[in-house]
C-alpha cells in the first residue's frame, strides 16, 4: 500500500515505501541503493561515463577488427563479423541472466528497483539477440553456404529472441493494467532456463556452430584477432549499461510524475469534499 | 566469394541497430526527466 511522505522528503518515497519489516531489511547491501534518489544520484553521472567510454571502446574495436587484424585462414575475411556477432551474443544471454537475477531479487527480496531494472534491460537485450542472429546468419552464407540452419544453438537463440519478445509485451501490458510486476517476474526467472540450454547446445547436439573458443582459462584465438574482440565486448558491455541506466532514469521520472499526479488528484478531492 | 558485403551489412545492422535504441532511451529518458522537473517547478 503506498504512504504519504513526510513533508520534505523526496516524492520517489511516496512512490515506493518499504513496509516496516522490508526498511529493517534495507540496511542490508543488496538494498544500499533501494532509494532510488540514492540510485539516482550515482547513475546520472555514470551514464554519461558507461555511454561515452563504450562508444570510445567501440569505435577502435571495430576499427582495428576492420583495418587491423588479419583474415582466418580457413574462414577469410568473414571472421570480421565476430567482432559485432559475439559481443551481440554475449549481451543477448548476459541480458536475460540480469532479468532473471532482478526478477529473484523483486520476488524474494522485494526490491524496489529490481522490476525496473529488468524491465530496462528488455529492449536493448531484445535488439543484441536480433542483432547476433541477423550478423550469425550474415556469417554463415559465405562460410557455411547457407544463412540458416535449424541447429541447437541458432534455434535456441531464436527462442532468446522470442522470449524477450514476449517479456516486452507481458510487461507493458502489466504496467498498463497497473500491476505489480510479479507475472512479469515469474516469466523472467522461468525463461532463464534456455540460457544453459544456449550455451550448451554445441556440446548436447550435432551442430554447425563451432564450440567455445574462449574460456576462463585460455582462448584458442590468436592474440592478433582476440584484443579486437575483448575490446569490442567491453565497449558494447559498457554502452549496454548505459542504455539500461537511461531507460531506469526514464522509468523512475515516469512514476515520480505519476505518483505526484496521484497525490495532487487526492488533495484535490479532499478538498472538494 | 567476396565476403565484404556481409561483412558491412552485418556492421552497418548491428551499428545503426545500437545507435538506434540509444538514441531512442536517451530522448525516452530526457523526456520524462523533463516532464518530472517541470512538475516540481510548478507546484
Amino acid at each position: 500500500m503506498l504512504r504519504q511522505p513526510k513533508k520534505g522528503k523526496a516524492a520517489y518515497a511516496f512512490a515506493f515505501s518499504p513496509a516496516p519489516a522490508f526498511a529493517k531489511q534495507a540496511q542490508g547491501p543488496m538494498h544500499i541503493y533501494a532509494n532510488p534518489a540514492r540510485f539516482l544520484k550515482l547513475a546520472r553521472p555514470l551514464t554519461a561515463w558507461l555511454g561515452w567510454s563504450g562508444a570510445v571502446l567501440i569505435a577502435i574495436a571495430l576499427a582495428g577488427g576492420l583495418l587491423l587484424a588479419p583474415k582466418d585462414y580457413l574462414q577469410g575475411d568473414s571472421v570480421r563479423i565476430m567482432y559485432v556477432h559475439v559481443p551481440a551474443a554475449w549481451l543477448g544471454m548476459g541480458g536475460w541472466t540480469g532479468i532473471a537475477i532482478a526478477s529473484l531479487m523483486q520476488i524474494v527480496w522485494r526490491h524496489p528497483l529490481a522490476g525496473v531494472a529488468a524491465r530496462a534491460v528488455a529492449v536493448p537485450g531484445m535488439l543484441f539477440t536480433a542483432i547476433c542472429l541477423v550478423t550469425g546468419s550474415l556469417w554463415g552464407r559465405p562460410t557455411w553456404g547457407t544463412y540458416w540452419e535449424w541447429d541447437g544453438r541458432m534455434t535456441s537463440m531464436l527462442v532468446l529472441l522470442f522470449l524477450y519478445i514476449g517479456y516486452v509485451a507481458l510487461s507493458d501490458a502489466d504496467r498498463e493494467r497497473g500491476g505489480e510486476g510479479r507475472v512479469t517476474a515469474i516469466f523472467g526467472l522461468v525463461g532463464a532456463i534456455n540460457i544453459p540450454i544456449i550455451k550448451y547446445s554445441v556440446e548436447w547436439w550435432n551442430t554447425l556452430h563451432q564450440g567455445q573458443s574462449i574460456g576462463l582459462t585460455g582462448s584458442s584465438i590468436d592474440g592478433s584477432m582476440l584484443w579486437p574482440l575483448l575490446l569490442s565486448t567491453i565497449g558494447f558491455s559498457l554502452l549496454f549499461g548505459a542504455i539500461v541506466l537511461m531507460r531506469m532514469r526514464a522509468s523512475l521520472a515516469r512514476q515520480k510524475v505519476e505518483a505526484r499526479m496521484r497525490r495532487m488528484t487526492a488533495t484535490s478531492s479532499e478538498q472538494a469534499a | 566469394m567476396n565476403h565484404w558485403p556481409f561483412i558491412l551489412g552485418a556492421y552497418a545492422f548491428a551499428l545503426l541497430g545500437t545507435a538506434a535504441v540509444t538514441l531512442w532511451s536517451w530522448l525516452a529518458m530526457r523526456r520524462a526527466e523533463s516532464g518530472a522537473d517541470a512538475l516540481r517547478r510548478e507546484r
